[in-house]
């Protein structure tokens, strides 16, 4: 039985967690006066012999790809965290920001010391206000404290921090439209080469880095590359955020090593809510295809997913059970996709508008002879062939979909999802439709 | 005296230029496509490496002059490229053609071969037309339109789209020229990287995200725009839009549909009814290779040619949309005689022979002055020249119908004529650093903004410029200014010296010691005293290579066909009695006249005080000179009057025999561009009309004299067998810098010079492009301002004894005590209000300001 293991969200509960005195009170920053005694290198050696792995989805070992910096030439180079997470389903980094954020803030200045950049960023994501408040609060309190700004702990070594909200847009979250973005352009993702280590922000290297990936550094470097890796898996080491969500007892943030399987997940969240069954759920977001319930013994590390036709992605566990219409959730996530493509290239852009309407009609129960095929091949017109990542993760909802449930998209030719899977039943509260009045409508998404 | 005539074997008047050598790549790179095997030069791209073998794989956002974004997704492959194992693996996704540089020993596989390339290529075709309108049949681009042509031959035979299609109001007018139509829009953005890339002004680019993104108009609210913003009020063109570009109509042509449509040519015609011609830009001196489509008589477009050498694959927007002043309403069709104050028709023979009496008569009592205009071809400037000294005995030829100066005549003998090809384009691109004086490249020459700025962006050329103001387009060409009031280059030219006090000049200096560096002189340098002989002494003092840009298209080839007063053909000097042997020689004439001859600004003065009794004018513009109401009176009082016009003109008006000759499009001929390179162009229409040298030709046979330029190749022959001067050329002018002049208070310096679209009748018939002229405006500096009192935003008055304009004013970043005005705006005519040119003093008054006596 695999237990939690809470590094991250240590402090959570504490009394205002996102204070300078609880972290210090908890061992923080301890990690980064330790950096601090090391060389640059010694710091990169050992957070590559953890073998932590990009906690932002793709899981690209972080410590390889600071390692493919350059050598310095005098000029600047960049750390960037990629804080805009929008993924539907996805909720663990603004957790992590709101509650602590000081865990994100000691990984910026404990990597960039390793890189050796001068200025980091963090690009939120626009819509979190309440976060951004906090993070220019928590940057202004580690500055306070001698964690930022010039000659760092007597170490003669200097960082700012900026802090930059962006502006609401799924695609920032791909490293170079974040960095087209972050430079005060439209934010559409960059022909690579050249890859952002080589000419990223300012056309300077830059290192990008999901939240918890760098926030998973200070605990690295304090108790060493030997203990994270006792935590997961061969390949997939250390720990992570497991964020359930959907129809689960206790949904919620859940740390722990990385290899737990889904089922011992539900357990400790009290299982499915009283009644129901689980029908599908997702590993790591909505880009990731889904699972159903013969998969609940699935490690959830970043090989056995993959070798179950999915991907670990930000492990965003949303849970669906029996009252849900896979159609209609598909439809849900594609809809979002349309809205979020950036428009840059043809197979995302028009194949997402065309996937929308077939789905729609498919949910209405109008669907026409061929819908089927036509969204299978569809998908595979736009997987593979779009500009980035994104086309591929708005096609495998609908693939995922109808490989386990394809009666359901057949149904879609003559039944509405409605009548199949009656909405109230998903829902956790009572369905009373409000009277459509433009006072309501003003606040309405 | 017999001189043996030159072999004809020699060079020409003015050599064609070498082709030249191909590029020795520094290492290539062998790969298959499709089982061939190519080799390419490193860094080459998968997608023109199958162009070289004639594999068309389809495409829309790839253009060679652009740099890849592998946004369309069109030109997807299969790809096998070793590994690091040295093992060929497949790469997991298709690729992008036009985006993947060819490695060694890679496998590319197209549509032709790989199931997957193709099904690929299909899948994103269906998707591209789904929202598109498919309304082909009434669209532009339809016959010539890749999408269509791609469709059918990479797509789907129908389609499984019966959904709702996006919908756009439709069209956008993006200026007053250029029309978006965007449910037709594939956004490959080739426009707007056109924008940024190319031109560098803040025209459009895209907006929105996902299916909504769309290409928009200039926008302050909209991300992304790098150009320089509009500033004020007076940024806006004359339509009241905040900006407009220059080279919009490239957009256009590069737009692989329908979206992009111009309003002259939009729904005028089906391209498969179009006959196209290639042929050359008569509207500066930079010889752009265009492409004349007509039907049935009537030109109904212009496109970019591809030259290359010249101007790659772009023309400005006045070289592309203004031709209809050839077809405009004030063609002149028939000789016509003067009788009774009234011009008649007559024919040609009761013409040449009214002319032929008329010029005899005023040879019989003085001179004849001749003024063939800055718009000839090199053909029929030699006309022009040989008719002057052969029939007209004189060398009272000049065409320059601008201000000139001696000193510019001793500059075009000494350092120009005869001397082609010494600086091109391609020396350009190849030059450390590029100064500028007197001339703005976008206004004046719009090509040569874009071959610098190609660079520039490159970071291979910096760039100086000389002048009152980093104007919009030296400021794209990010131009280090070196602030000179007009009248003053010439001082701080000789200011250019190495280890100088000076800093900045002394880092001029440097710069232009470069290997390769290049000192560009405008037009307008001919009238600061000084300006062009500091020049010559610059570039002897730096090494600097120094070369001559006109604004017309006529005046190079007018230089080396020798219409100038003490020039030759050739730039054999006429004071040059050898010079003058060896033309009489080819010529078959006993002799030449040794005298020199008058400027135009002499020429015009003598034939108002009487002492020339006649003048042949040609192509010339009176509202051009500088001082047009003396040009008037001097044309009212010459005793008799000969005009060879394409267009009713003031001087059509005023002569006595009016010869119509035909415009470029209806004749064939030759420009030669500033570089001294030679334009040929073939004839477009079917005309009645013939060129100038066919009508002096036929002038002087009525006149008794054989010229034998009756034909091109008749000319051509002639040119040939003249061939080039291996003589002493004629002295360099050594005119010190001028001392700076007082201005008094309410007085300012005046800086001009035209802009690209201005009030010049070659735009005439031209709405839509009049439409994207600049507003015009005063521009002075912020310490100006306030000495005289003048506003941004207010209005000002400026006045000269011959009198006044009122205009906008808008307060820039430019030297002190200086006014620019735009020389030659609708409402804003210099030249013509106020006589003056640059570098002259004037007074300027806020406009409330009562009148001062």
């Amino acid at each position: 039985m695999t237990t939690l293991t809470p590094v991250l969200s240590r402090d959570w509960d504490a009394d205002r967690s996102w204070t300078m005195p609880v972290y210090l009170g908890n061992g923080g920053y301890l990690g980064l006066r330790k950096a601090l005694t090391m060389k640059p290198e010694e710091v990169l050696t050992a957070v590559k012999d953890s073998a932590l792995r990009g906690r932002g989805g793709a899981g690209f070992p972080t410590g390889v790809k600071w390692s493919f910096l350059p050598t310095p030439d005098g000029g600047p180079r960049y750390l960037v965290v990629n804080a805009d997470e929008s993924e539907p389903g996805t909720c663990k980094d603004i957790p992590l920001m709101m509650a602590s954020p000081q865990h994100l803030i000691e990984g910026i200045v404990i990597t960039s010391y390793a890189i050796g950049c001068h200025h980091a960023f963090i690009y939120l994501r626009g819509e979190v206000v309440h976060v951004y408040r906090r993070l220019l609060e928590a940057a202004a309190e580690a500055r306070k404290s001698g964690y930022l700004g010039s000659n760092i702990l007597g170490s003669g070594f200097d960082l700012e921090l900026t802090v930059h909200a962006g502006a609401g847009a799924y695609i920032c979250g791909e490293e170079t439209a974040l960095l087209d973005s972050l430079e005060g352009r439209r934010g559409q993702p960059r022909l690579k080469p050249p890859f952002p280590a080589v000419a990223g922000l300012y056309a300077r290297p830059t290192v990008v880095n999901n939240v918890e990936s760098v926030a998973s550094v200070p605990s690295i470097v304090r108790g060493g590359a030997d203990w994270f890796k006792e935590m997961g898996t061969e390949r997939s080491t250390g720990y992570g955020l497991f964020s359930l969500s959907g129809h689960v007892t206790r949904p919620g943030q859940y740390e722990a090593p990385l290899g737990i399987t889904l089922r011992e997940l539900l357990d400790m969240a009290g299982g499915i809510r009283e009644g129901h069954q689980l029908k599908f759920w997702t590993p790591g977001g909505s880009s990731t295809p889904i699972l159903t319930a013969e998969h609940l013994d699935v490690p959830l590390d970043y090989e056995s997913v993959a070798q179950a036709g999915s991907m670990l992605g930000t492990r965003a566990l949303q849970i669906f059970d029996e009252t849900v219409s896979v159609v209609r959730v598909a439809a849900r996530w594609l809809e979002f996709y349309k809205h979020e493509s950036c428009g840059k290239c043809v197979p995302c852009r028009e194949g997402t508008y065309w996937l929308v309407q077939v789905l729609k009609r498919l949910e209405a129960g109008q669907g026409q002879p061929g819908d089927i095929e036509l969204l299978d091949e569809l998908c595979g017109n736009i997987f593979g062939k779009a500009f980035c990542a994104l086309g591929d993760g708005a096609v495998s909802p609908v693939v995922s979909g109808i490989k386990y449930f394809r009666e359901e998209f057949e149904a879609g030719l003559h039944t509405p999802a409605d009548e199949m899977f009656p909405p109230e039943r998903s829902a956790l509260f009572a369905y009373t439709p409000r009277p459509r009045s433009g006072a309501d409508l003003a606040g309405a998404h | 005296m017999t001189i043996a005539t030159p072999p004809s074997a020699g060079a020409p008047l003015v050599p064609s230029a070498p082709e030249p050598a191909p590029v020795v790549p520094a290492a290539t790179v062998d790969l298959t496509i499709d089982g061939m095997p190519i080799t390419v030069p490193k860094g080459t791209l998968v997608v023109r490496a199958a162009e070289q073998l004639g594999i068309a794989i389809p495409r829309f956002c790839d253009h060679p002059l652009l740099a890849p974004v592998a946004a369309c997704r069109q030109c997807l492959v299969e790809v096998w490229a070793p590994g690091r194992d040295g093992n060929l693996a497949k790469m997991p996704k298709p690729q992008p053609s036009c985006a993947i540089e060819c490695a060694p020993g890679m496998q590319v596989r197209t549509q032709r071969t790989s199931q997957e390339a193709d099904d690929a290529q299909q899948g994103v075709m269906e998707l591209l037309l789904i929202n598109h309108p498919l309304d082909c049949p009434i669209c532009d681009k339809g016959g010539e339109c890749p999408l269509q042509n791609q469709a059918m031959s990479n797509g789907r035979t129908t389609s499984r789209f019966v959904d709702t299609k996006r919908k756009f109001p439709k069209p956008v007018n993006v200026s007053t020229q250029i029309l978006l139509d965007r449910e037709r829009c594939v956004l490959c953005q080739r426009c707007t990287r056109f924008s940024r890339e190319i031109a560098g002004d803040a025209f459009i680019d895209l907006q929105m995200r996902g299916a909504r993104q769309q290409v928009g108009a200039f926008d302050t609210q909209v991300l992304d725009f790098d150009g320089d913003a509009p500033v004020g009020k007076a940024a806006a063109d004359a339509s009241g839009r905040p900006f407009a570009s220059y080279f919009s109509g490239n957009a256009v042509q590069i737009c692989p549909v329908g979206a992009l449509t111009s309003a002259a040519y939009r729904f005028r015609s089906r391209p498969f009814d179009l006959v196209s011609t290639p042929s050359v830009a008569e509207h500066d001196a930079m010889g752009s290779a265009i492409r004349v489509d007509h039907r049935r008589g009537t030109v109904l477009r212009r496109l970019a040619g591809d030259d290359p050498q010249v101007n790659q694959e772009w023309v400005t927007d006045k070289d592309r949309f203004a031709y209809r002043w050839q077809t405009a309403d004030d063609r002149i069709t028939t000789p016509m005689v003067r009788r009774d104050g009234e011009l008649v028709p007559v024919s040609w023979v009761e013409a040449l022979q009214t002319a032929a009496e008329g010029l005899r008569a005023a040879m019989k009592a003085g001179s004849v002055g001749v003024l063939p205009g800055g718009r000839l071809t090199l053909e029929d400037a030699y006309a022009y020249a040989k008719f002057a000294r052969v029939v007209l005995g004189t060398n009272d030829i000049d065409h320059r119908s601008r201000p000139a100066s001696e000193e510019e005549t001793a500059f075009l003998g000494h350092h120009v004529a005869g001397r082609t090809l010494e600086v091109t384009f391609a020396d350009l691109v190849a030059a450390p650093h590029v100064a500028l004086v007197g001339l703005e490249p976008e206004e004046e020459g719009g090509v040569l903004y874009l071959r610098l700025r190609e660079k520039v962006l490159a970071g291979d050329l910096s760039v100086t410029t000389v002048a009152a103001m980093a104007s919009p387009g030296a400021q794209r060409l990010e131009a280090t200014l070196v602030p000179a009031a007009p009248g003053t280059e010439a001082e701080v030219l000789d200011g250019v010296v190495a280890g100088s006090r000076g800093s900045e000049l002394a880092g001029l200096a440097e710069r232009l010691s470069a290997p390769g560096a290049v000192i560009l002189v405008g037009e307008r340098l001919s009238a600061v005293p000084g300006g062009l002989s500091a020049a010559l002494r610059l570039a002897q003092r730096t090494g600097a290579r120094l070369a001559w840009v006109p604004r017309r298209a006529g005046e190079r080839g007018a230089v080396e066909a020798g219409t100038l007063p003490t020039l030759l053909p050739g730039g054999r000097p006429v004071a040059d009695a050898a010079a003058r042997a060896e033309v009489a020689a080819a010529w078959g004439v006993e002799r030449l006249p040794g005298a020199a001859g008058l400027p135009t600004e002499q020429i015009l003065a003598n034939a108002w005080g009487g002492a020339i009794g006649a003048l042949v004018v040609g192509g010339v513009e009176v509202g051009d000179l500088p001082d047009p109401k003396r040009a008037r009176t001097a044309l009212d009082a010459v005793g008799f009057l000969v005009s060879l016009e394409v267009r009713r003109s003031e001087v059509t008006d005023r002569a006595h025999v009016v010869l119509p000759v035909a415009p470029p499009m209806e004749k064939p001929g030759t420009f030669v561009t500033w570089e001294g390179r030679p334009r040929p162009f073939p004839q477009v229409l079917t005309t009645t009309q013939i060129a100038d040298h066919r009508v002096l030709d036929r002038l002087a046979t009525t006149m008794g004299s054989q010229l034998g330029l009756g034909t091109l190749t008749a000319v051509h022959d002639e040119l040939g067998r003249l061939g080039g001067w291996s003589g002493a050329r004629s002295a360099a002018p050594a005119v010190p810098a001028s001392a700076p002049v007082d201005v008094p208070a309410r007085h300012a310096v005046l800086a001009t010079w035209h802009l690209l679209l201005d009030a010049g009748r070659g735009q005439d018939g031209e709405p839509f492009l009049a439409g994207t002229v600049r507003r015009t405006s005063a521009r002075v500096s912020a310490a100006t301002a306030s000495d005289l009192g003048l506003t941004d935003g207010g209005a000002a008055t400026v006045r000269t004894a011959r009198g006044s304009l009122t205009v906008p004013v808008q307060v820039v970043d430019m030297a002190d005590h200086v006014i620019w005005l735009p020389t030659n705006a609708s409402d804003c005519r210099v030249r013509e209000s106020l006589a003056a040119v640059p570098g002259d003093v004037v007074e300027v008054t806020p406009e409330a300001q009562e009148v001062q006596a």
